[in-house]
């Protein structure tokens, strides 16, 4: 008989970084207890778990604490092999998480930095750097309906939950126009497709809430 | 195929290139090294990954992986059947591995550049403070997933073994110019064994610089510009 197996998923409301993980578990249909962490108020529990960084996602499998997010992901990927979400050939894969990599350094960065800036001219500049890192994941997108290929994959999770649904919701409260209909085609269409998955769209930040949170974590960072 | 032809662009003093070079060699998969020259950049490295424009970057029929820890899973993954196997087999230690290999690029190693870096004492001495309870951490991890065997990864070397013992010449290095003992058998019994196993692996010998040129080469490069 199977061990029941204990998930736990410690999180942020707000943060990419665990709504992904959400959406990994929901993809594979895994059963877990959520602990919605405070980012000025971090529990006994994270501390303990993750006393190097502090940070969410933390995932607790069966006593075990991974952490990390895109560790996260590959392990839930290599622990439940169902309904897989790193791509199965070996380039492919390195490409998923080079990319991946990419959201998460330099597209975060920019992308965050864009809407801290104080004058308009440095919001442009970073935004006009974000857009062009966008644009390589704007070639990948071509003839495909995910990053992933024909299903929602690593790397889908990964900039869905960091750019249409946390930085663009940043852009908006700042009244930043950063990807544009006319040069990002395939970025709308892939959003468009992103929306269509439950696992995905169930695992979102409710917009307005995350726009006024938004707003303000930009607010508390220029202020500090 | 993975009997394709196998390039690598890279440059002997680089801590990241030796990662997939030790891979490499772990696999014996016979590779041609590609060596940029200091200073600039080829245009087949341009060509290669315009997105960093870094090394290194590995052609495999002629498709480029770039960014260490990625080529080194790449290259587990592709020829899985030969030598022993780089990332660990039960999930939760790939997660381990992959969580300190992070930690050693983020936090690790940025501590150790910043020694070369510090201007003044105090500067220094704060540094040499971050990188030694780095050090303490990594002995634990060690302790933890080597479990009794002579490597992170048990028997043989494997990828945190790699992502870490890339360091040890830059290490060397960092000692002698801020006459200060970081890794030593007081302060970290368990690492300072393991360095000594790790740079003697077959694998890791042929690519590991020597520690009096990467010297020279650092001075190189951290010189200071005439007033």
């Amino acid at each position: 008989m199977a061990e029941k197996e204990e998930v736990k998923l410690l999180g942020i409301w707000a943060s990419p970084f665990s709504r992904r993980i959400e959406m990994a578990l929901k993809l594979k249909g895994i059963a877990y207890d959520y602990v919605e962490e405070s980012l000025d108020n971090k529990s006994p529990l994270l501390l303990a778990l993750n006393p190097i960084h502090k940070k969410v996602p933390v995932l607790v499998h069966n006593g075990k604490a991974i952490l990390e997010s895109h560790v996260v992901l590959e392990y839930i990927d290599e622990t439940w092999k169902h309904n897989p979400i790193l791509p199965q050939d070996p380039y492919d894969r390195s490409k998923a998480r080079f990319f991946a990599k990419l959201v998460d350094e330099q597209i975060f960065n920019a992308g965050f930095v864009s809407m801290t800036k104080a004058e308009q001219q440095g919001r442009e500049d970073l935004a006009e750097q974000t857009r062009e890192l966008i644009t390589y994941l704007e070639k990948e997108l071509v003839g495909k309906d995910f990053l992933g290929g024909k299903s929602v994959g690593f790397l889908d999770l990964v900039a869905g939950s960091m750019i249409p649904f946390c930085l663009e919701r940043g852009w908006e409260g700042m009244g930043l126009q950063v990807i544009t209909d006319d040069k990002f085609p395939e970025y709308k269409r892939w959003v468009k497709n992103l929306e269509k998955v439950e696992s995905v769209t169930d695992c979102i930040p409710p917009k307005e809430k995350h726009i006024e949170h938004m707003n303000f974590m930009v607010g508390r960072f220029r202020s500090s | 195929m993975s009997s394709d032809e196998v390039k690598l662009i890279g440059a002997w003093a680089s801590p990241f290139v030796m990662r997939p070079r030790i891979a490499l060699n772990l696999k014996s998969v016979p590779y041609e090294f590609l060596q940029e020259t200091f200073g600039s950049k080829s245009e087949l490295l341009l060509k290669s990954n315009p997105v960093h424009k870094k090394i290194p970057v590995l052609l495999h029929a002629d498709k480029p992986v770039s960014e260490s820890n990625i080529i080194v899973e790449y290259i587990d993954e592709t020829w899985s059947s030969s030598g022993s196997s780089i990332l660990p087999s039960h999930p939760y230690d790939r997660a381990m591995a992959r969580f300190w290999a992070a930690y050693i690029d983020e936090k690790w190693f940025v501590s150790l550049r910043n020694i070369l870096k510090a201007e003044g004492e105090e500067e220094k001495k704060a540094v040499l403070a971050q990188v030694e309870e780095g050090n303490a951490l990594l002995e634990k991890a060690f302790n933890d997933c080597s479990n009794g065997k002579p490597f992170f990864n048990g028997d043989h070397i494997g990828y945190l073994d790699i992502a870490f013992g890339c360091f040890l010449g830059w290490l060397r290095v960092t000692e002698l110019a801020a006459g200060h003992q970081l890794l030593d058998e007081a302060k970290t019994p368990s690492l300072s064994k393991w360095a000594e196993r790790f740079c003697d692996d077959p694998a890791v010998k042929p690519v590991m610089p020597e520690t009096t040129k990467l010297a020279e080469f650092a001075k190189k490069i951290f010189a200071k510009p005439r007033a």
